[in-house]
């Protein structure tokens, strides 16, 4: 650890990084609070209604059920991804050439263009001309992903755990060979089972990235646009219309500004405060557990 | 234990699957597409990549979107490399609450912030500009390459910036000479990063572009709906824009494992 000095010139080396974010984070942000106090019937004359949308909305059964079908995407996306990521980091090679191989096949999909990973599943899971929809039909299971909610769902699904598992591996793998070799032999001589070799050295070292694996996991799939809205475009019907997908359809569809600027700040603060939950609570969990340790 | 290597590989077959459907696509005619059902291409066919190397419509999309990426990487590593060093070297007044302030940035929403960003860029006479999509973008990568790069400098040693003032170098002149060089493959990483999140990014690189600087993931969403769904040109299409995330993997991959150890992504 570093001993800071205190010098107040550095806000000087700060400042360039101030000023972009404060241009581009402060005053959208500013224009969006405006937009979301205020009505308007066109012409660009607005007046005050206060607190009206953010009742309205709040009230509204189209916002709860977005939100519902938002926060259960993400909780079935934590639920499949960590253990999986976690699966796979513990199973893969340590040496040899078997590294760069993984390492470089599994970052794939994290760089493909979002819109292209879109694409890529709906040409996939097309029952007429795609591998996965085609071998569906083949062996006799009804599967259409534009008129079934539920294959639209499990599609959805599938497409994100094959986009972004790969950040979960990537950051546990990245955990576990930080583990020191006398660990583990210390471990043997134990007698340790795989089960508390587990437990007590591999995950407790791994807190950390699975800390941030489960926050930028949360936030990324709490904002899940593009992929959907390719795939299927909210539908069938609006089952698959996640929070992002009705903002936009509210704002640049509708141009609905009131609700949809009420919307976005609701949003952005429901997304900082869990993720600010989460935060705390697995840090918390952190210490009890590094303290019990030692 | 011997069995191990199985889930990686089923894992990674089931990675490589979609795309390699992709690129036997985009080696098909679209008569193929339609009319026969095979793992591979029948009659091996480049002219889907022709008409995208050929029509300027399509190539251009992705000279712009190679522009607005590396104005974007150029912008957000060289603001955040002075102020990641004033994060990890001195305390001032505010300095937490920044670092916060600026992480929200990651948090926030695109789909919130397309709009008022397409009329703040109109109203400044951005709108449909190369520079305009880099600075959108800098919303969540410099926020992203500070939190990086503090995490590579505060692992120098400071004895390094003592010893440099000792000898009687300026700031500017030792930050220049011997600490950039010192965190070169944390640059490297950053660099990476920028680049990656930069690329993916379709919703705000839509909505502010129009015609010139119009990238070519949005492209290729016009033409899903206009022309009557070419399935071989969208194919060759999705395959061209794998093509640079690769090429860049293959740069990095030594430091990508050290970019995550960092656990800063």
């Amino acid at each position: 650890m570093i001993v800071k000095q205190v010098n107040q010139k550095a806000w000087f080396m700060v400042l360039p990084v101030f000023l972009v974010v404060a241009f581009s984070a402060i005053i959208p942000l500013m224009t969006v609070v405006n937009y979301s106090v205020q009505d308007t019937f066109g012409n660009n004359q607005f007046f005050w209604v206060g607190m009206e949308w953010f009742t309205d909305l709040l009230h509204s059964e189209r916002f709860h059920d977005a939100f519902l079908r938002q926060i259960s995407f993400s909780a079935i996306i934590l639920a499949i991804e960590i253990p999986l990521g976690i699966a796979i980091a513990l199973a893969m090679p340590r040496k040899g050439w078997g590294v760069p191989v993984c390492l470089i096949s599994m970052s794939l999909p994290l760089l493909i263009p979002w819109n292209v990973v879109g694409t890529i599943w709906q040409i996939f899971g097309r029952v007429d001309i795609g591998l996965l929809g085609h071998t569906l039909t083949a062996l006799g299971i009804d599967y259409n992903y534009t008129q079934d909610p539920i294959a639209a769902w499990l599609t959805i699904i599938a497409m994100d755990v094959w986009h972004w598992t790969s950040l979960v591996v990537l950051l546990c793998y990245a955990g576990l060979c930080s583990i020191p070799d006398a660990y583990y032999q210390a471990a043997k001589i134990d007698g340790a089972s795989r089960v508390s070799v587990f437990r007590y050295i591999q995950l407790p070292k791994m807190q950390r990235v699975l800390l941030i694996a489960v926050l930028l996991r949360f936030m990324d799939s709490f904002m899940i646009y593009t992929e959907p809205f390719v795939i299927t475009g909210g539908g069938p019907g609006n089952s698959t219309t996640f929070m992002s997908i009705d903002l936009v359809k509210m704002a640049i569809g509708q141009f609905d500004l009131g609700p949809a600027a009420a919307m976005s700040l609701i949003y952005f603060l429901v997304i900082l405060l869990l993720s600010w939950g989460f935060f705390t609570v697995m840090s918390n969990i952190g210490e009890e557990s590094s303290n019990g340790g030692s | 234990m011997r069995w191990k290597w199985i889930i990686p590989t089923v894992y990674i077959f089931f990675l490589l699957l979609p795309i390699y459907w992709l690129l036997n696509m985009s080696l098909k005619t679209n008569s193929e597409i339609l009319s026969v059902f095979s793992l591979w291409p029948q009659n091996l066919t480049f002219d889907n990549y022709r008409v995208i190397f050929t029509d300027p419509s399509w190539y251009s999309g992705y000279i712009n979107s190679m522009i607005y990426v590396s104005m974007n990487v150029v912008i957000s590593v060289s603001c955040a490399l002075p102020a990641a060093y004033a994060f990890s070297r001195y305390s001032f007044v505010g300095d937490k609450h920044l670092f916060f302030w600026l992480l929200t940035n990651r948090m926030a929403p695109p789909a919130v912030f397309a709009l008022p960003f397409f009329q703040l860029y109109s109203s400044i006479g951005l709108f449909d500009t190369h520079i305009a999509v880099a600075l959108a973008h800098c919303l969540f990568n410099i926020p992203l390459s500070v939190w990086i790069l503090e995490g590579f400098m505060s692992g120098i040693p400071k004895e390094i910036d003592e010893t440099a003032f000792v000898d009687g170098y300026s700031w500017p002149r030792f930050f220049v000479k011997i600490f950039i060089p010192n965190i070169a493959s944390g640059i490297g990483v950053t660099a990476f990063f920028c680049f990656m999140f930069s690329w993916v990014e379709l919703l705000l690189a839509r909505t502010l572009t129009a015609v010139n600087a119009k990238p070519i993931s949005a492209i290729m969403t016009r033409t899903v709906s206009a022309s009557g769904l070419d399935w071989g040109v969208l194919a060759a299409a999705g395959i061209l824009t794998i093509l640079p995330g690769a090429l860049v993997i293959w740069f990095v991959r030594n430091h990508i494992a050290k970019g995550f150890a960092l656990g800063r992504v």
